[in-house]
């Protein structure tokens, strides 16, 4: 069983939230300079509020790791684009260009990023739990 | 004689050619996926200007006699890159884009800020708590200099698009 946290509820007022938001008033230099910013090497693509999507996201984010959301439809047969790139139409898929790896399944990817880029040492001792998920973890 | 009123939207403070346009990140939907890019990054993309379409939300008439009109003077093979700006949901525009076999990419902002960054929003009289943008098409360079602009001034008012293809630098 998968539990998920609540993190993504905001609970500042509509307006703080807004004020926070630095996107006109970023400065310029970040933009114009000469080199452009890498796109993150791992994409993700994930459907709004799955919970075997969170549990990537979540593990994405303990690791500290740079991804860039692609987010698809309900229906399966509306994502084209993830059969294209992974051969299933479930998500979570992850494609990481470090590795050449694409992936799809929470419980892989969870362990695949662990054993990737968690400690090294500790992972081993996770791993029979990691993959014990019967149903494989996908939507 | 029949009778009915435009109504006058007035002026918008909007960026003239030669200012610098304002940068933003919204999530970028097209016909298969969203996900979050910025204009910059995407003005960089592709020769040519990167013209950026504000239109009403979609559904209305007045998007869909814009974008109907864009696709028919194949505006997608004619610029760096043509992009929407629109307060529909990500999930709205996929369905908009498939309908309407709409070529176009659109970067969807339900609470307008781009808009109002561009000074081209606009309340709806009696949709209350909604405010969307006025038709407005902005021409940029790869530097997010503005080359070309026409903004709407009544409600609703829809370009020459001879000359409009003109103001935004398109062949």
């Amino acid at each position: 069983m998968v539990t998920v946290a609540a993190e993504s509820v905001n609970p500042l007022p509509f307006s703080r939230r807004f004020s926070d938001d630095d996107t006109f008033t970023r400065p310029f230099p970040e933009r114009t300079a000469m080199s452009e910013p890498a796109d993150p090497p791992i994409t993700f693509y994930r459907l709004q509020a799955c919970p075997f999507c969170e549990r990537v996201t979540r593990t994405l984010q303990e690791l500290g790791l740079e991804y860039r959301s692609r987010f698809v439809e309900p229906l399966h047969s509306k994502r084209d684009v993830v059969k294209r790139v992974a051969g299933v139409r479930t998500v979570p898929v992850i494609v990481d260009e470090n590795t050449g790896v694409t992936m799809a399944e929470s419980a892989n990817i969870v362990d695949y990023l662990e054993s990737t880029y968690g400690d090294a040492g500790a992972t081993d001792a996770k791993t029979g739990t990691a993959v014990a998920n019967g149903d494989g973890g996908a939507e | 004689m029949l009778e009915f009123d435009v109504v006058e939207l007035g002026e918008a403070n909007h960026p003239e050619p030669g200012d610098e346009a304002t940068e933003f990140t919204r999530p970028l939907v097209n016909d298969e996926f969203w996900e979050d890019r910025s204009l910059s990054e995407l003005s960089r993309e592709g020769d040519g200007p990167t013209i950026l379409v504000f239109t009403p939300m979609l559904g209305s008439f007045v998007g869909k006699y814009v974008w109907d009109e864009l696709r028919d003077r194949g505006w997608d093979d004619r610029a760096g890159r043509v992009v929407g700006v629109t307060i529909s949901t990500p999930y709205a525009v996929k369905r908009f884009l498939e309908e309407e076999d709409c070529p176009f990419p659109f970067f969807s902002d339900p609470a307008n800020a781009v808009a109002e960054a561009y000074g081209v929003d606009h309340e709806l009289d009696d949709m209350e708590g909604i405010s969307e943008p006025r038709p407005a098409f902005f021409a940029l360079d790869s530097d997010l200099q503005v080359q070309g602009a026409w903004v709407a001034r009544e409600w609703p008012e829809f370009p020459d698009y001879d000359d409009l293809e003109d103001e935004l630098g398109l062949e």
